[in-house]
């Protein structure tokens, strides 16, 4: 049962093979035996996901049951979710039961989904390891001594863990598409403002988008049918017709046109990660796609424009974590900077306090210019890349990673080192166009992700190019030991 | 020496709008603490805002009003502090992209003449909540009812050069706004609150002196105390030999100073950068023209219309087109009386007496401007007289009835009958032989002053219901007759 995919289960739901209420609890008890190890959930509400899988059941057997209804999945913890603790990984909301739920949460309730509890997460969304998290870091199922990516690690650990068959996660720099990666399963990050920003913890509010986690690109569309949309509530998200994103999956690849950035197979990168990169794109060949190299030649600057501006929005979005209304305080406090200080330098941990500084340098007077005006001029300059590149290609393809998963610990000391596993993933957020990555092979025993890049709201266009991949070879349908 | 002060100001009205601008909660003023602040309000964890077009609308108009240059894209930034009642940690505000820019108002001198003051801009912002540090031991009380409230900030060239301009200025800025119906204008519930920044001069010399800035002003009066007291404070320290600290400072209306709150070293750096969570506003000039061409009159045109059309005097008519309700009130009993000079004492007088003694808003006045205009038509057809007539304005306020049914039920009608009123002349001079020998013996010029004696005791007599003309004619018949 844990092997089977979304699209599975579907039908195992609809032909009755098995309820909500049997899938739902075998889950349960599989997160029961197997997340000791794994440390992929914060919060299991299995109490909450017995009762929405059996009001599954019943709008079943009333004949109303949806494509979702009953599918038990996980959302990371930075959707906040009605009566449930969401703490974004952080002390600072370790105490935070959300009153309200997210569009993503609520979208997921109205189509019938289950919710088997709130994932792990670096905290605020800070970091690619996991390892950021109050809650100690999740780990990689493919090896245990490593990490599983971040921020969205823990809906990567459980989807490839089979401990979920899909998970939500969000991406500011790459938090979907690099732990999906990592762990050898299929994400997607959206384009920016497909998916409501409501209710999902801001860490940086211009680059922050939702999407979906599974092990294929067919979960993942049904996965975005039930995510996308415009959302009245916010202002950012795009008005724009959602369509089936099931519906192009089986659109033949004959003619698709992908660029090659020479600037993603250059440079620090494992070799054996080229390797099963440059073999995926000949399987796509293989499919009737065409291959030419194209040039995104502000890459390099990716990094240091982001490691402004995230980190800027992010100082002010993080400010209302102030010990006053809800979150951690500290005790006694004695007046109100001694809160301030206090709960602040409690609730955060090093990372958050770290880009919180950055930040707020950043945007101090007299450096705005120098460093976050800059930062947004570079931001426009590779956004202009991207869009010359796709007047070109269909579809630009490269490697999630450098490198693939690294051991715990090893570059926790090093941020710069950290930062630099983003390298492929972030300027596709400064630019705002969708992205993905795919399993395309192995480098010594751990999942390689491929990445497809494509122009704003070709998100169907992506999936159907992965779902064809994923027809044509069985990276995605490979499973750690556990 | 002379002294020469330069005064620019920073107004905060309070948009009108019924939920704030950021949140689809209600703005009602003095409800329970903590009620109207919803998820957004309170900043919970991943709540954004959606902004209020309402509040766009009003601030265009204000933009309009003041023929100012009307932003095409408008931005909203993040001013970034820490303050408990500041839930997200930042106000949602505009620095470099206000949604009105360079515009001016002309302000009235005493003496006639005019002077044109600069308007810099207006932009548009979140109200925070508010801190009780009283009900509370050792404890502060947060009420975010407030917190989100839309406000219009319109600040001023450093064009006012005493406290009587400052206020004049203000007065103008509250007229259009409270004409345009974008402000209710209550100042004493902080609905237009001021800010005055203040420097002193040589006069003559360019170079500006460093400034003080007074925040939260909330009446005309203090306003001008406020400046007046803080200009003798600046020259009397550079006098002494001492310079002006660039501060900001708190006015204290209960001891009639300003004291230093902050000085500039103290500043917080507000971090100000676009708010990521909304998008620019992008104003397309159809939509400009179309506020303009819904525009209310404005306090000038209407004051230049009531000289024009009712032949009031120039205070008047600034006075009545001061607040839009006030010059609706006037506009309806002027025409109802078919007297506007007679519309305008009363609504100056009676009228705004009543509302300020009994702290009512023009709008819910118990007495209409149909109902006055009706008690001054029977002024008019000399049913009551003017004196009456306050005794029946009294009744209408206390909610007795329209003019007519006062009159009728207290027996007001003033007595026209000129058999009754000789009686009660006759009665008055026989009854006062005294007065009546000085009358006669007096020279016939000093007469005239003599004869209000006579009429007070008629009057008196008749419970001030005798039609005045008619006593004053027939007292002077019969007495000048027993003088000839």
């Amino acid at each position: 049962m844990f092997e089977k995919t979304l699209a599975e289960l579907a039908q195992g739901l609809a032909s009755g093979e098995f309820s909500s209420v049997e899938l739902t609890r075998s889950y349960l008890d599989r997160i029961k035996t197997e997340d000791g190890a794994l440390n992929s959930f914060i919060t299991v509400t299995e109490t909450e996901a017995l009762a929405q899988a059996e009001a599954a059941d019943q709008r079943r057997s009333a004949g109303e049951a949806g494509t979702f209804t009953g599918l038990p999945i996980a959302h990371k913890d930075i959707f906040c979710t009605q009566g449930v603790r969401t703490s974004c990984g952080s002390r600072m909301l370790d105490s935070f039961v959300s009153p309200y739920n997210a569009t993503v949460i609520e979208n997921f309730n109205t189509a019938g989904a289950v919710s088997l509890g709130k994932t792990n997460m670096d905290e605020f969304a800070m970091g690619s390891s996991n390892e950021s998290s109050f809650y100690g870091p999740a780990r990689n199922p493919w090896n245990n001594d490593c990490v599983p990516g971040g921020s969205s690690g823990g809906s990567a650990a459980a989807v490839a863990g089979r401990l979920a068959p899909a998970a939500t996660g969000t991406d500011t720099g790459g938090s979907i598409r690099q732990p999906a990666a990592l762990c050898g399963i299929t994400g997607l990050k959206p384009t920016y403002g497909r998916v409501s920003r409501y209710g999902m913890i801001a860490y940086a509010s211009s680059l922050d988008q939702g999407g979906p986690m599974a092990r294929t690109a067919e979960d993942n569309a049904m996965m975005l049918n039930v995510m996308a949309g415009f959302d009245p509530k916010d202002s950012t998200s795009i008005d724009k017709a959602v369509p089936d994103y099931t519906l192009a999956l089986n659109d033949s690849l004959k003619g698709l046109k992908i660029g090659l950035p020479k600037e993603f197979f250059s440079g620090e990168i494992d070799p054996q990660i080229t390797t099963q990169v440059q073999n995926a794109i000949r399987e796509f060949e293989a499919l009737g796609a065409t291959v030419k190299e194209i040039s995104l030649p502000n890459t390099q600057l990716a990094i240091p424009a982001y490691y402004i501006i995230a980190p800027a929005e992010a100082s002010s979005n993080l400010s209302r974590f102030d010990g006053v209304r809800y979150g951690h305080r500290c005790e006694e406090p004695t007046d109100l900077e001694d809160m301030y200080k206090r709960s602040r330098g409690e609730g955060f941990g090093e990372e958050v306090k770290r880009r919180i500084m950055v930040g707020t340098y950043a945007l101090s007077e007299g450096f705005y210019d120098a460093y976050y005006k800059k930062a947004l001029q570079i931001r426009r300059l590779i956004q202009q890349d991207y869009v010359n590149a796709l007047s070109e290609v269909d579809i630009i393809m490269g490697p999630t990673t450098p490198h693939p998963a690294f051991k715990l610990g090893e570059k926790s000391s090093d941020p710069i080192a950290m930062y630099m596993e983003d390298i492929f993933t972030i300027s596709l957020n400064l630019a705002g166009m969708p992205g993905m990555s795919i399993p395309c092979g192995f480098a010594n025993g751990l999942p390689v992700g491929l990445q497809l890049i494509g122009n704003y709201f070709a998100e169907e266009r992506l999936l159907n190019a992965s779902h064809q991949f994923q027809q044509a070879t069985d990276w995605h349908k490979q499973a750690p030991t556990s | 020496m002379e002294w020469e002060a330069v005064i620019g100001l920073e107004i905060h009205a309070q948009l009108a709008t019924k939920s704030k601008i950021f949140s689809g909660a209600s703005t009602a003023f003095g409800a329970e603490p903590n009620t109207q602040a919803c998820a957004v309000d309170l900043a919970l964890p991943g709540t954004l805002p959606v902004f209020n077009a309402e509040a766009l609308r009003m601030a265009v108009m204000f933009g309009v009003a003041i023929e100012a240059d009307i932003g095409h894209t408008s931005v909203f930034d993040r001013k970034n502090y820490f303050y408990p009642d500041l839930p997200k940690g930042y106000q949602t505000s505009q620095l470099f992209h206000p949604i009105v820019g360079i515009g001016h108002i002309d302000i009235e001198l005493e003496g006639g003449s005019t002077k044109r003051i600069g308007v810099t801009l207006a932009h548009l912002e979140e109200d925070a909540g508010k801190s009780l540090h009283e009900e509370f031991p050792s404890m502060t009380g947060i009420d975010l009812n407030r917190a989100g409230t839309p406000l219009l900030e319109i600040v001023s060239e450093p064009d006012m050069r005493s406290a009587e301009e400052a206020v004049a200025y203000v007065k103008k800025i509250h007229a259009i706004v409270t004409n345009l119906g974008i402000c209710d204008g209550n100042m004493a519930e902080g609905s237009f609150r001021c800010d005055c920044n203040v420097s002193v001069r040589p006069k003559g010399e360019e170079k500006l002196g460093n400034r003080t800035e007074s925040k939260n002003i909330n009446s005309f009066r203090f306003i001008e105390k406020a400046i007046k007291g803080e200009i003798i404070r600046q020259i009397d320290l550079i006098e002494d030999g001492h310079t002006i600290t660039q501060e900001t400072r708190l006015y204290d209306a209960n001891k009639d100073e300003t004291r230093s709150m902050r000085s500039k070293e103290e500043a917080n750096d507000y971090r100000y950068f676009p708010c990521p969570d909304l998008l620019p506003i992008v104003i397309d000039d159809d939509y400009v023209e179309q506020i303009r061409n819904c525009l209310p009159e404005l306090p000038d045109a209407r004051k230049a219309r009531f000289i024009e059309q009712f032949k009031l005097g120039d205070y008047d008519a600034m006075v009545l087109s001061a607040y839009r309700e006030l010059g609706g009130f006037f506009e309806t009993t002027a025409n109802t009386a078919g007297d506007a000079k007679l519309a305008a004492n009363w609504v100056m007088g009676e009228l705004s007496k009543h509302l300020n003694q009994h702290d009512t808003d023009i709008t819910v006045s118990p007495v209409t401007a149909e109902m006055l205009g009706g008690l001054l038509l029977r002024i008019k057809d000399n049913t009551i007289t003017g004196k009456i007539a306050k005794q029946v304005f009294e009744a209408m306020w206390a909610g007795e009835g329209n003019a007519d049914e006062v009159i009728e039920a207290k027996g007001l009608k003033q007595v026209t009958d000129t058999g009754a009123i000789e009686s009660l002349v006759d009665e008055v001079i026989s009854d006062n032989q005294p007065q009546v020998d000085q009358y006669v013996n007096a020279e016939p010029d000093k007469r005239g002053k003599m004869i209000g004696f006579f009429m007070g005791k008629v009057m008196q007599a008749s419970q001030g219901k005798a039609n005045p003309g008619q006593v004053q004619g027939l007292l002077k018949q019969k007495l000048d007759a027993l003088a000839n």
